[in-house]
């Protein structure tokens, strides 16, 4: 066996290294930078449906809405929570409150590393200066 | 299957048969299940949208044709190329006459109809060629009020739609249409590149209780929209009292888009006899 030690120490250095990201968040002192979401400007408190639900659900939720209006024609939402109809639309329904698009959907889309193409087509609302 | 010539002699054998016994089972499906038929009946609890453009009652200073195009464009953030012809994207435009007619070969043709800019659009057929060719369904024909609809998440951009229709009736998005729509507004999405667009009758209009928007444009009644199942709609009543025709109708696929080519004079409303008699003085 030659070379033993050289091998090993690189072993251990490859594996700090790849695992270097893990060790960095467990040592350092501050938490993780979970991204802070900005309230609806127009001072709205309740989404269509529970906060939690629609953090997990809002892409399918949108699938589905999506799929709805244009291949069936059914343009109506009403809420499971408060029984509320709402219009299934991106534009009209969701960016009317969430009019900061900036500070929420690209916050975390942008902490979660994920680019969805709703913006390629969809006109974001104009930002209130 | 071994090497050998007998085997491979059986091999052979069996195909052709299979392929014989297939070749008949094709045969034996009737043609009536891949040739819809059509009647001017309505089915019950639809609706047929329909269009009927008064051709009377454009003037030639074309104010409102260029209104109601500009008012559909706005609407559905149709981008604007300019003379850029290969990039055109068109839901609403206008051709001559005899252009829009052509299939028809009018000969001698009445001279108020000569060169007069016609409104063209998406016809709405009952027997649409371009559904059949989507391979993703992106393009369809609704049941319930026979709308040529349109999904744009869908359309894969294969063009074979565009192919297909015989009245020119689809663009498609060669480039970015974002940088040429002026203030595009957040009612209703644009389109990205790779993708085919037309008009959709207004369909999220219409499903708000509003009239399309070349419709609502007109201040003068120059196109109406209604149901043709209704039998009391303004649309039938108009088909009822005048003569209208449709682009290229031997092609059977029965358009939704009526045009009236009746002389501009009838439209003075006065009783038919009275329009007998007065030929004689305007002519």
């Amino acid at each position: 066996m030659h070379d033993v030690g050289k091998i090993a120490g690189g072993l251990v250095v490859f594996l700090v290294l790849v695992t270097s990201p893990l060790w960095y968040n467990a040592l350092s002192a501050s938490a993780p930078g979970v991204p802070e979401l900005a309230k609806p400007p127009n001072g709205s408190q309740q989404c269509v449906e529970e906060t939690e639900y629609m953090r997990a659900n809002h892409m399918d939720m949108l699938n589905e809405w999506r799929d709805d209006v244009v291949r069936t024609g059914e343009r109506d939402y009403t809420s499971a929570l408060t029984g509320r109809t709402f219009d299934m639309s991106l534009s009209r329904t969701c960016m009317d409150c969430h009019s900061n698009k900036a500070d929420f959907c690209d916050r975390c889309h942008d902490y979660m590393a994920v680019s969805p193409y709703c913006w390629d087509c969809h006109v974001e609302p104009r930002e209130a200066e | 299957m071994d090497g050998s010539r007998r085997g491979f002699l059986k091999y052979v054998g069996l195909t052709a048969l299979g392929a014989a016994g297939a070749a008949g089972t094709l045969r034996a499906r009737p043609p009536s299940e891949s040739e819809p038929v059509h009647s001017d009946a309505p089915t019950a609890g639809t609706v047929r949208w329909a269009m009927v453009i008064d051709l009377r009652k454009f003037a030639s200073d074309n104010v409102a044709l260029e209104r109601c195009i500009k008012a559909c464009h706005a609407a559905h953030n149709v981008p604007d190329f300019g003379d850029d012809a290969k990039n055109e994207i068109k839901w609403l435009w206008a051709e001559d006459f005899e252009t829009a007619f052509h299939s028809q070969e009018f000969h001698y043709l009445r001279q108020d109809l000569q060169g007069k800019p016609t409104l063209l659009l998406c016809n709405h057929c009952d027997n649409p060629p371009c559904t059949r060719v989507c391979p993703t369904q992106a393009t369809w024909k609704r049941e319930h009020d026979g709308i040529v609809m349109m999904d744009w998440h869908r359309c894969i951009g294969c063009r074979y739609c565009i192919v297909a229709c015989p009245y020119g009736s689809r663009s498609f998005n060669w480039t970015d249409p974002r940088p040429f729509v002026k203030d595009a507004h957040p009612e209703f999405p644009t389109r990205m590149r790779g993708v085919v667009e037309k008009c959709t009758f207004c369909e999220e209009r219409l499903a708000r209780g509003r009239e399309p928007a070349c419709v609502e444009a007109c201040a003068n009644g120059e196109i109406v929209f209604g149901d043709l199942n209704d039998s009391e709609s303004e649309v039938r009543r108009l088909l009822a009292e005048h003569l209208a025709i449709r682009r290229k109708p031997g092609l059977g696929t029965q358009p939704e888009v009526y045009y009236i080519v009746e002389d501009p004079r009838t439209l003075m409303e006065v009783a038919p006899a009275a329009v007998v008699s007065e030929e004689g003085e305007d002519a």
